[in-house]
């Protein structure tokens, strides 16, 4: 057919022409390659975090005070237009507003989660020194509850008990890899004695008296396999809350994890309107936010939505530049070849057939350009992924997307030329010098 | 069916507009008909409107006035569609300077009027295949026309021109950029399409022998007919018959 014969005359076209072909499909390649690169990275992280948040716990409410009323946030559904004043102690949920939660609440809180770094902001710095050897560590207290949420296996010597955390004894737990590197993995010598570690030129002391197996972070995008991580030197979350001088504190941030069945979308609501109905309607600023695993989700599918969709913008400029290029190039060709379309008038080419000949020439070139493009982008988008471990997603949608996108590219900027081929008068195109 | 007007024109002037407002008229009431089967020769000097004749009997521009009836059409009423159809189906066009496409084999340049024309991709590829035979292209038809002689690319054009089985050829200076034995080749072959396959051919020339080849000659002077001879064709012939 006449449409096949075309795409192999352009072919042609392009073959004999290689380097003048390829610059004018720079553009489009650039375009669709950007394209393709934002759309694979955003799939990747999409869907890792996804997974993450999945993993973290569908049945995991966070709980947290904010400033009032406001606009939407993109994170925490929220934004204070003015701000009021800075937040106090006194805006806290206190120990006893969470325990008449917990009581009104028992069926269906399963664990309230509680944790806090002895830190002064910077618990990075935490290290334990034995002799020529240390160990970097967070020195972070845990409660019975996140203790038991985070399904900690002791290794060897004992958990904490219940006297622990009521008496905020100063005891700990160290990780494997901590006795690994203090010990050389020997437990024997680690339990039963006393640690120091010096936080930020502070120093600690505790009394192992367990080891516990280190779990990998959950929500590390490098997936860290470093062979030296900073592992929890873990405490009773009160003897935490003593080391920081907070023990009379409310507590600005907790972690609740619902009973099996409970549905968490209207639980988290209810457990909203608890708090602030009870204890904050009269708080001139401050109110408590809650935020489940899928509204976490939703708020950072619709951020990389929009990063995404940001990126594409300026990706969909290059391609226009690329279409301008094409639509170019489709000119010069033109002017190049006006003989041969009065050749080709001569022979009975109606103005379509030559029309259609030029478009699809112009999304020849595009659909070239989009494929390696399309091939460019996914690789890149493989190796940038590559680099923080993750395996691109790569989504079917966006190449056909591409694909359709190039076609109606060389369609709009080769129409222009090629009807402009298309209504060259026979004899003027014949005598062209 | 000798008696048959193939081409018939009346009256035809055409003017060029080379900045207004001059118009500078080439062709002044031109008069003159061609019957089917006719070998007609067109001569007269450089510029004197040959080729802006031959462009308007190609149907490949109009006239500025008068009548042109091709093979019962009227020329000067036809929809540009209906023009297409008609130089692909009614007329070959065999060009001075060969205007084969370029980077297209000999063969793809032989089916072009055909695709054209909606022809199917194996009869079409068939037809150029016989075609080109006739004009001893075999050997070479899978070649693009820069690895062809002047000749070689010539006898392509005479292929395509064939294409549709036009009813009238029209060739303009055919020869005009080959040497003489090749020329002479090329003037076998019009002899051969006007003898066996009965068409009509219009042949720009501006040699003396080769217009003394055909039927009938017209002469040009500064766009008038000067005035028609017999040519010596019917002689040649009874000489051949000999
Ligand atoms: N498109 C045009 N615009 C202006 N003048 C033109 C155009 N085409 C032809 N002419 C003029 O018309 C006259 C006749 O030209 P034409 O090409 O028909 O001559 P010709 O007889 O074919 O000459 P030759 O034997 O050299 O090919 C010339 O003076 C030429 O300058
Ligand atoms: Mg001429």
């Amino acid at each position: 057919m006449l449409f096949s014969e075309n795409i192999l005359v352009a072919l042609a076209g392009l073959k004999a022409n290689k380097m003048r072909s390829l610059l004018t499909m720079l553009g489009i390649i650039i375009g669709i390659a950007s394209v393709i690169t934002i759309k694979t990275i955003g799939n990747t992280m999409t869907q890792f975090i996804n997974e993450k948040m999945q993993s973290m716990g569908a049945n995991n409410i966070q709980v947290g005070i904010m400033q009032k009323e406001g606009k939407k946030d993109l994170f925490y559904g929220r934004e204070s237009d003015t701000y009021v004043r800075p937040m106090t102690d006194d805006d806290l949920i206190s120990p006893d507003m969470l325990k008449s939660f917990r009581e009104k609440f028992k069926d269906e809180v399963t664990y309230v989660v509680l944790s806090e770094y002895v830190t002064d902001g910077n618990y990075q710095k935490s290290e334990i020194v034995q002799g020529d050897r240390t160990a970097k560590v967070s020195v972070v207290g845990y409660n019975e509850d996140s203790f038991k949420f985070n399904k900690t296996k002791i290794l060897g010597g004992r958990a904490f008990l219940k006297r622990d955390y009521d008496e905020a004894k100063r005891v700990c737990l160290l990780s494997d890899r901590a006795v690994e590197r203090l010990y050389d993995g020997n437990m024997d010598e680690a339990i039963g004695k006393p640690i120091e570690v010096t936080v930020d030129g502070t120093y600690y002391t505790y009394y192992v008296v367990g080891v516990y197996e280190y779990v990998e972070q959950s929500l590390s995008l490098t997936g860290s396999n470093s062979p030296n991580p900073v592992t929890d030197l873990q405490i009773p979350y009160s003897t935490a809350r003593n080391e920081n001088h907070n023990q009379n504190k409310g507590y600005s941030y907790f972690n609740v994890v619902t009973a099996v069945g409970v549905d968490n979308n209207s639980f988290s609501k209810e457990m909203r309107d608890y708090f602030n109905v009870n204890f904050y309607s009269r708080n001139d600023a401050y109110d408590v936010i809650v935020l489940t695993a899928s509204s976490m989700m939703e708020e950072f599918n619709s951020i990389i939505g929009m990063v995404e969709t940001g990126l594409t913008v300026i990706a969909a400029i290059s391609l226009l530049v690329g279409g301008i290029g094409v639509m170019n190039i489709m000119l010069v060709s033109i002017t190049e070849r006006t003989k041969e379309i009065g050749t080709r008038k001569a022979l009975g080419a109606t103005n379509f057939s030559i029309r259609l000949q030029f478009i699809t020439e112009a999304v020849v070139i595009c659909i070239i350009g989009g494929i390696i493009g399309i091939f460019l982008g996914v690789g890149l988008g493989t190796v940038i992924m590559k680099f923080v471990n993750q395996t691109a997603v790569i989504s079917p949608d966006s190449i056909l997307l591409a694909v359709g996108f190039s076609m109606v590219i060389g369609t709009f900027f080769g129409y222009y030329p090629a009807n402009k081929a298309a209504k060259l008068n026979p004899i003027d195109a014949l005598r062209y010098e | 069916m000798k008696d048959n007007i193939m081409l018939d024109l009346r009256n035809i002037h055409k003017s060029f507009f080379i900045g207004t407002p001059n118009e500078f008229e080439v062709l002044h009431g031109l008069n003159f008909t061609v019957k089917e089967g006719e070998f007609v020769s067109i001569v007269g000097q450089s510029g004197s409107g040959k080729s802006t004749l031959m462009n308007i009997i190609g149907a490949l521009d109009r006239p500025t006035a008068g009548e042109y009836n091709l093979d019962g059409v009227d020329i000067e009423k036809a929809k540009d569609n209906e023009l297409s159809a008609l130089r692909n189906k009614k007329i070959g066009f065999v060009f001075q300077t060969y205007n084969l496409i370029a980077r297209t084999s000999a063969l793809k340049n032989v089916e072009l009027p055909m695709m054209y024309a909606g022809m199917g991709r194996s009869e079409r590829a068939e037809r150029a295949r016989e075609l080109l035979a006739e004009v001893d292209m075999t050997d070479r038809m899978m070649h693009k026309p820069d690895e062809l002689s002047g000749g070689q690319k010539q006898r392509v054009a005479i292929a395509r021109a064939m294409a549709n089985d036009p009813a009238i050829i029209l060739a303009d200076e055919p020869t005009g950029a080959l040497d003489s034995s090749t020329g002479r080749m090329i003037m076998d072959i019009f002899h051969k399409l006007h003898e066996e396959h009965g068409k009509t051919i219009v042949l720009i020339t501006h040699s003396p022998e080769l217009s003394m080849e055909t039927e009938r000659i017209i002469t040009l002077k500064d766009g008038t007919i000067i005035g028609e001879s017999t040519g010596n064709w019917q002689g040649l012939k009874a000489k051949e018959g000999e």
